[in-house]
Parts: C-alpha cells; structure tokens; sequence
C-alpha cells in the first residue's frame, strides 16, 4: 500500500497530524491529572498544571513578633529579618531561591508596595521588604504589637509525594487498596475455573439443548446487573452471608461467567478437531482430553478474561456499593473515592489526584504489561 | 483474619472444591455408576457421556441461574410489591415512576445516551483504526487511545472533573475560554441539558479505544486484493475508506455498536462520581441508585425498565448467535 | 492497442534487490507470459507495471509515455487479481460498474459496457448476484469481465487460474485464448507458475530467475533453444538431463565424451578453441530411445512410472548425474531392474557451458 505510485504525500502528513491531535488529545487528561498529583496543593490552586515548569507567584502572610525582636538603635526601634526564612515558609525558599515581587500591609491588597519600597504601617512606623526577602521596620515609639506582613514571592516548581502520603495515611487508601485487592483476586480465580468446564462441554460435547444453552449464555450476558441486585442482597441477607467478601466474591463470580463462558468457548471451538479426535482415538476420556490438552491450548483466551475480569472487578463501583458494607473496614478504593474523598476533599485536587492514580496504578500495569492478551480476547469475543 | 488472607484462603478452597467437584463427579460416573467393564460395558460408555456434559455444565448453570437468571424474574415480582415488600401494588411502582419529573428525566437522557455513546465511540474507533492503519507509530498512538480502557469509571470521572472544573486555573475548558477572552469561569457541568452531553464524552472518551481495537482489527482482515483492485479502479482515498472498507467490515461494526450499547445502560459510576445526578444528569443507573436500600420495589421497577431497554437487542443478539450456531 | 516497455528496471525493498536489469518491449496484441520459481519476482514485475509498487530504478512506459509515478487507475491498465479481489458486498453488476462509476462516467454509458461484457463472459444472469453465491469459476469471469469493461490498453493477469481446481483450470484457460483471439488488439500480461499455461497462452514468454531475465521468446524457441541450463530444465516436464563431458571434436557437428566414456554426437557447431572444454549435454527425457548396444547412456533401471500413453524410466547413473529420466512413449512393464541403453538423435541434443546454469548474454 505505502508502495503505490503517484500517492500523494500531503495526505500523509495529514494523516500523522491528526492521530497527533487524537492522541494529544486523549492523554491530556489523565496527564493533568498526573502531574497534579505530585504538584504542592497551594501551587495547584495558584496556577494550571500547564504552568507546572513555571515559578508560580504566590501570597503570604508572616506575623512578626515585634514587640519582642525590636532593637532601639538611633534610628528608633528596629526590627530586621528576612520573610522568606519565617520557619513556616522556609521550605518553599530552601536554596535561596525565590524573589519577592511585592508586599503590603493590608489582606486585601497584598500586592501594595513593590520591593524596596516603604510602606507605612497603620499602628505607626514604616515597612521596606527587599526582592531578596529581607525587611526592615522602624517605628520612633516602638512596636506594641506583632504586626502581619503580606508578600507576593515567586516561588520556584515544587514536586512532593506529600499528596501520596497524605491519601495513603490520612484517607485510608491503603487500607481500601488491600480491600481492592482482597476483592479482585478470588473474583477472578474462581469463575474461569468453573467457566472453562462449561466452555469446554458447551464447545466439544454433543447433548440434548445445546444450542439453546449457548442461545441462553449470549442472553444472560446483556442482562442489566441492576437487575440482579435487589433480589441477591436480600438472597444474601437471608442464607446469613449478608454484606460480606463472601457476598461480593459469590457475586462477581456470577456476573462474570457468561463473558467467561462466551470468550472460553468461542476460543476452544477454534481449536483443530483433529486434536482432540486423535486423543479420543488414542483413548482419552473427556475429562482427560480437557485437562491434558483444551486447557494449555486454551491459555491465551483464559489469560485474556483473566485480565478483563481482573481490571472489571477491581475498577468495579456498584457491585463493591451494594454488596459490601460501607464501613471503612472493607471499602474498596472506588467507594472511598466516590463516596467519601469527592465529598470531604471536593475541592483538594492534589489529595483527589493522588487517589485516582493509586487506584488506577495496578490496572495500567497490567494493562501496558498484557495488553497483548487483552485484545486478544477482546478479539476473541467479536472479530468472526 | 485479615481480609486478604481470608481472601487466599478462599482461593485455595475455592480452587480446590472446583477440582475436587469435577474429579470426583468424573470418578464416580466412570468407576461406580456406569462403569466401563463388564458385559454393559459399551453401552454404559454411551450412558456416562450422556451424563458427563451436564456434569460439567453444573456448576456454571447453578450460578448462572442464581446470581442472574432468577434475578430477572425475582426482581421483576419485587417491582410489583410496595417499599416493605409486604403489599402487592401491581404496576404501582412504575406508575408513581412514570409520574415523576426525575424518572423522566433519567429515561430522556438515557435515551440520548443510547443514541449519542455508541455512536460517537464507534465512529471515533473507526478514525482512529483506519488513521493509525498504516503508521509507523500507530502501534504507539493505538496503546494510547485505550489506555483508558483501564482506568476505572471513577477515575475516569475523576480525571474529566478535573478538565471540567469551575477555575481558569484548574480546569483546562475553562484555561482554553480564557485564552480566548472570556471573563468567567463557567462551570459546564451545570449547563442544563447540555452538561449531559460533557458527561457522555467521558464514556465515548473510555470506548473508543474498545471499538478502535476491534475494527482496527476488522480492517486487517480486508482481503488486501480487494483494496488493491479498487486503487486500480481508480477509487481515492475516501471512497476505498467509505465505499470498500467500511461495507466490508459492517459486520463488525454492528457488534461493538451492540457491545457499546450494553455498557452504557449498565454504567452507573460516572453519573454517579461527576454529578451525583444533579443538575438533570440522572440517567436510569444512577437513578436507580437513589432508591437502593431505600424503596427495594421503585429500584427494582427501574431495574426492570432497563431490562425492557436492553430487551429488542439482547433478542437480536441471540437471533445472531443461534444463526452462527448452523 | 498499446506497446509497453521496460528500461533498466528494478526494484529493491530496502536493502534487498529483487529485480535488477530488466528489459522487455511488448508489442501490441502480444500476449506475454512471465514465467519462474517462487520469488523470482514475477508478481513484483506485474504489480511495478500496474502501479502497486513503486519502481526503483529504471523507467516504464505505456505508448511511449514514461508511467512511473502516474497512479494505478491512469495508467489505462486493468488487473485480474489472483484470488479475484472481488468486493464483497456488491453485486456482480456494481463490482464491474465501480471503476466506471467513479470515473465519472453516464449511467447509460456504464449500464451498456457492463451488459456488452458480461454477454461475453455468458454473465448476464448472475448480474443481480453477490459474489458469495458464485461459483469459483464464475468469480473468475467476473474479475475478467471487470477488466474489460474498462477497456484498457494493457491486461494483467496475476495467477488467475491458481484458486481453480483442475478440471476448471483447462476450461478457463481455454477461455481466456478465446478472449484473447475476440481481442487481437489488446496487449496482455499474465503471471503464471504453470508452465503448461505458460506454453498454451502466451505468444511470448519470459522465464524470470535469479532477479533476472533468463530468457524471453516463443514458447517452442524456449523448449527448442534453451540459452542457459536454468531454461532448460524449467521449461518441459519431466526437467532436462544433463551430463558433464568435454569436448574431444569440432566443426559443424561437436563430439563430447562423456565421463561415463561415452562419447555424445551433438548436430551443434563448435570453434577449434572449443577443444577441451568442459560442457554439460543436455538432453529431454522424451528425446531418447532404447537401442540394443552403446548409445548415450547405459544404466540400471530403478524405478518405472506408467501413465499408460508412456512409461517413465529413472535410471541410476551414479555421481555423473543422480537422476537421470527418460520417458518412452507406450507401455514397459519388464524394464525395472534391468539394464537398459539409451540413444538421442544428434539434433535432439544441448551444449552448455559447465558451472554456467544461469547465463545471461
């Protein structure tokens, strides 16, 4: 095809600048969401994660201790330090780097006075901040009270883990990440084992009503889960399992195996014929033939639901809503995400951040890791 | 016990009762019911494997039975009780449903999302196949469409929240209108109507990497003949795209319409996780939720006016396997 | 009504050189058969005419116009796919109506080529039908009456008998002389592996070996003066013997003793210089005759296959040639396990030039 003469090239170039913008255009994003995560939560609110490389120009306020720091000197009394090393700021200077851009003496106008200006003070005296962070009061009478300093500082890019630590400890994350976990393992071991013995009869056995369960499978696996819930909870509530892992793992197991049925039998029904009719010739009963040889050619398809089960259950929300309790004991990521951080941390970006991507950090490594499987499978369920 | 260990444990007796079940069912059929000795020997041969395929079926029939099967029946009686589940109330449920303004409202935008999320998703996966077709680096730009394939619906929501936000300082749509000059930050999740429409993108922003593998593999498969015979017929670029490629993998297409469908009428968590289904976003998922460990009869009555949505097309789609069956 | 040619043309896929050199001027109404092994680059050569290659070096050209960056469908060409590339999802009447169509042309106009070539092809009751209802013979005319109700100046073929079983494969290729005997101005290019097909169509042939032109001429030239080793063994079924020997006597008629000790008289002239060359005789299987004493070759008979109409010897000759063949007309039933003495006449017999097999001029 790149081979044929007279092909234009113009159109080549088109071509690699719109999967360009395509591709730009669905990563941005989840970059964003990314590069907050480790972005320094007053610096999130401050500028753009665009911005992100760029010093960002931030206020603060210093209270300083006047009346005990200041000295009489001829001048009157003084009082001279330097705003950018206020214990509580410091971090955000460590070096020497940063600059104050201006300064006032009154919240609402932060930005009053350029560096090195003087400034009047409203309980008498004058103010002068320097770029460099230095200052200088003098008053004739002294200082009575502290007074609060306002400054503008441009402040250089700071990257921490702080939102990381702070999801991970304070939020419960970790927690939540081993309930995830807890969760999806069992919920993905469990039907493929069921699932592959049913593939294998629905796909190799010749019996009475066949054809009408595989019609029933197809059926069954576009059934709304919404369905299922009510009936199964109060199921649950009943034989004593109640809102338990029990309860989810039963259930997930359940609203897994009709794709796991589907993808299973769909890939073994693709396996040669002659295989399994020689070993039947050579003398191996069904239950052999299954174990010894549909299930090792059968890998790459149960690779394949493994993974789609896997990412299913662990991304899941409205099952791990439902049927488990919503106590913070056995809350999975998603819950906590939705139902508590979006509340209590509406507006947190970099806490939210932070969470998002320690709930999608397994999922992505499985999917760059096997996303040969995946489509795969995906493949398997679809392309005839 | 931690929650993990309980949960490799039962992974061990999970995995092990499977076994044991299969084995053992297998081993009784064979050696102690109809063995393969003596003078019936070949008929109880026959018999066994009359047998074996339900022995094999059983586990997975009893749990498709269960967990949704007999939900659709069971929730279907539950709608036609009142919220104690006591007093039979016939369609009462449904009625007060179709009474009220937020039903409605859920069903119309559901509606929209049916016509709008497959669409779109399988007309972007179409682009993005036949674009990346031929790159060098179109295995690259592939991997990255579908990486949200992997991304939970909460985080997804999340990361679009986070572009929707109400600042020229947070949310990128707001940075863009500023560029351009607008003043204030709007936030277009409270857009009515067409704050849906923001809410959707999420979804066809998560499926198209879903339809883009799939038909891009589906363009593979075109005999490369048949491309070559119509370069030589004389056709260009859009009309071998439209005329030639597109009608031969229709097939295809109509499944990962079909899939697409499926999901969005199950898919509750971005409704959910974006707007809580305020501002008239509700769609019947999420709706449902509203009602969920409050009123079990108006939850399951919406339960079961999705399954009536999914209905024409889960019958097609078995009408389409039984044919594949022949 | 179009002559074609090639200059110097070749092709490279990356670093890999397939076709290098080549040379051909056909003339109109000539009906070429390109010739060869798998991967000589047979279908290459076919696909750089038609435009889905690009050509490396070297220019084509079609009534004198240089074609090598005018794209497929302006190069007045139409191509028979191999596997018959019709479109799947259209009838038979829009699978020949899409190139017209998109060329633009009136709908009456379009609706009158297509019944004209499909009366030819005796297609006009399949008009309505998709191409998965056809038979493969029928998908086969179909891909023809494609090409011809563009009516191009040159006709490729690429294989198209491959996918038919036996029986059908004589029928269309009968039909395809036919065609080309209603088309007498039409030139045509056909790709085969068959060298039965080959030898029945075409009015020239051209045998591609080694990203080369091995030869190019009739098809009884070809059988009758093969230039090179290669030739002779690819064209004729069962292959060419070939015995090494050295040249004892020249003159108008060359004597090789062969390194049996048998001496070969072949009808060839030969140089005084000549003398003392080391040479390989060729020989067809069906050249040769049993005779009672001496002859061309004495051996011991292995193996004997009888197709009824002539009988097929192999003969173990030892190192000096491995299999040795010959192929006599009528039925032997008794030879296996004997000895037996084979004889050519003079005129039958071929000279080259040992450790040569593959010459080029």
């Amino acid at each position: 095809m790149d081979n044929i003469a007279g092909r234009k090239s113009g159109l080549s170039w088109a071509v690699n600048l719109s999967v360009l913008a395509l591709v730009v255009l669905w990563l941005i994003p989840t970059l964003g969401l990314l590069v907050s995560s480790v972005r320094d939560r007053d610096q999130i609110a401050a500028t753009g994660w665009w911005m992100t490389p760029v010093p960002v120009e931030m206020t603060f306020r210093v209270r300083v201790a006047a009346p005990d720091e200041q000295q009489e000197t001829d001048a009157g009394f003084v009082v001279e330090g330097n705003v950018l090393e206020e214990p509580s700021r410091a971090h955000w200077f460590e070096g020497g780097r940063g600059a104050v851009t201006a300064f006032g003496t009154r919240s609402v106008d932060p930005t009053e006075f350029a560096p090195g200006d003087s400034a009047e003070l409203r309980g008498g005296g004058t103010l002068t901040v320097a770029a460099d962070g230095s200052f200088r009061m003098v008053s004739d009478e002294g200082f009575g009270r502290p007074v609060n300093v306002l400054f503008q500082a441009r402040v250089p890019p700071r990257i921490t883990t702080e939102n990381y630590d702070t999801v991970l400890t304070a939020d419960g994350m970790d927690r939540a990440f081993m309930n995830t976990l807890t969760v999806a393992i069992p919920a993905t071991v469990i039907p493929i084992l069921i699932a592959a013995f049913a593939a294998y009869a629905l796909a190799w056995m010749d019996f009475v009503g066949r054809g009408v369960l595989i019609a029933a499978v197809v059926g069954l696996l576009v059934v709304p889960l919404q369905l299922a819930l009510v009936p199964l909870l109060n199921l649950h509530n009943q034989i004593g399992i109640g809102q338990s892992f029990m309860g989810i793992w039963l259930a997930h197991t359940g609203f897994g195996m009709p794709l796991a049925i589907y993808i299973l039998r769909n890939y073994m029904v693709g396996l040669p014929r002659d295989i399994i009719e020689s070993a039947r010739v050579d003398g191996a009963t069904d239950f052999q033939i299954f174990t010894r040889i549909i299930l090792p050619l059968s890998f790459p398809a149960l690779a394949a639901f493994a993974i789609f089960q896997f990412l299913w259950v662990w991304n899941d929300l409205l099952v791990a809503k439902v049927f488990l309790p919503s106590g913070s004991a056995s809350q999975v990521m998603t819950v906590l995400i939705a139902d508590d951080l979006i509340g209590s941390r509406g507006g947190d970006w970099g806490i939210l951040a932070a969470a998002a991507f320690v709930s999608i950090a397994v999922p992505l490594l499985v999917f760059f890791t096997l996303q040969r499987y995946l489509v795969r499978g995906l493949l398997a369920g679809s392309v005839k | 016990m931690t929650p993990l260990l309980q949960g490799m444990v039962t992974i061990l007796v999970g995995v092990t009762a499977c076994v044991a079940y299969f084995w053992l069912s297998n081993w009784v059929l064979d050696r102690v019911i109809f063995p393969a000795r003596g003078p019936n020997a070949g008929r109880n041969i026959n018999r066994a494997n009359l047998v074996r395929p339900w022995l094999f079926l059983f586990p997975a029939i009893f749990v498709l039975g269960l967990y949704l099967a007999y939900p659709v029946v069971g929730s279907f009686v539950r709608s036609l009780f009142d919220r104690s589940g006591t007093e039979f109330i016939g369609l009462g449920n449904y009625i007060d449903l179709f009474n009220s303004s937020g039903f409605r409202v859920a069903l119309r935008n559901n509606i929209l999302w049916l016509l709008v999320v497959p669409a779109a998703a399988t007309a972007f996966g179409l682009l993005a196949a036949q674009l990346t077709d031929r790159l060098s680096w179109g295995n690259i730009a592939k991997s990255m469409i579908f990486m949200p394939m992997a991304i939970s619906f909460v985080g997804a929501s999340l990361i679009w929240r986070f572009v929707y936000a109400n600042n020229f300082d947070i949310g990128l749509i707001n940075a863009v209108r500023g560029v351009f000059g607008a003043e204030r930050a709007i936030d277009v999740l409270q857009i009515p109507f067409w704050n849906n429409f923001f809410i959707m993108f999420i979804m066809i922003w998560i499926q198209t990497g879903f339809a883009m593998v799939i038909l891009s593999a589906a363009l593979r498969n075109i005999p490369e003949e048949t491309i070559e015979a119509a370069i030589m017929d004389g056709a260009g670029p859009f009309r071998l795209f439209f005329s030639v490629k597109v009608p031969q993998i229709m097939g295809t297409i109509v499944v990962v319409w079909t899939t697409i469908t499926f999901l969005v009428l199950k898919v509750f968590d971005i409704v959910y996780t974006v707007t809580g289904g305020n501002f008239g976003t509700h769609i019947l998922p999420s709706y449902m939720m509203n009602f969920m460990f409050r009123d079990d009869g108006r939850a399951t009555a919406v339960a079961f006016v999705i399954m009536l949505l999914v209905l024409p097309v889960m019958v097609w789609n078995i009408r389409q396997a039984r044919r594949e069956l022949r | 009504m179009a002559e074609l040619s090639l200059r110097d043309v070749s092709k490279a896929f990356g670093p890999t050189e397939v076709l290098s050199g080549i040379d051909l001027h056909i003339e109109t109404g000539e009906l070429v058969v390109f010739v060869g092994p798998s991967g000589c680059g047979k279908s290459t050569l076919l696909r750089m005419i038609a435009g889905l290659e690009q050509i490396t070096s070297g220019t084509l050209e079609i009534d004198g116009q240089v074609m090598n960056d005018i794209p497929p469908a302006q190069r007045g060409i139409a191509m028979v796919f191999q596997t018959y590339a019709l479109y799947p999802h259209m009838t038979v009447r829009e699978n020949m109506a899409f190139a017209l169509k998109i060329a633009g042309r009136k709908r009456a106009e379009i609706d009158d080529a297509v019944e004209r070539a499909a009366r030819t092809l005796q297609l006009d009751k399949l008009l309505d039908r998709l191409p998965k209802q056809l038979s493969g013979g029928q998908r086969q005319r179909v891909a023809i009456g494609r090409a011809i109700v563009r009516d191009p100046k040159v006709y490729l073929f690429d294989e198209p008998l491959s996918n038919l079983d036996a029986a059908l494969r004589v029928a269309t290729r009968i039909e395809i002389a036919q065609l080309k005997e209603s088309m007498p101005d039409s030139t045509m290019i056909y790709v085969t592996h068959d060298q039965v097909e080959a030898m029945t169509l075409a009015t020239r042939i051209v045998v591609l070996a080694g990203g080369g032109i091995a030869q190019v001429g009739p098809p009884l030239e070809l059988y009758q003066k093969p230039r090179n080793e290669f030739v002779a063994q690819f064209i004729g079924s069962p292959a060419m013997n070939l015995l090494p020997g050295e040249v004892v006597e020249t003159g108008e008629t060359t004597r090789v003793r062969l390194a049996s000790g048998a001496e070969a008289l072949a009808a060839i002239p030969t140089r005084d210089g000549d003398r003392g060359m080391t040479v390989n005789v060729g020989v067809r299987p069906e050249d040769l005759e049993l005779t009672e004493e001496g002859g061309l070759v004495s051996g011991h008979v292995a193996l004997t296959e009888a197709l009824g109409e002539l009988t097929v010897l192999h003969l173990g000759l030892g190192a000096e040639a491995p299999e040795f063949l010959a192929k006599l007309p009528g039925i032997h039933a008794g030879l296996r396990g004997r000895t037996v003495h084979l004889a050519a006449r003079p005129d039958r017999l071929h000279l080259f030039h040992a450790g040569q097999s593959l010459l080029y001029r």
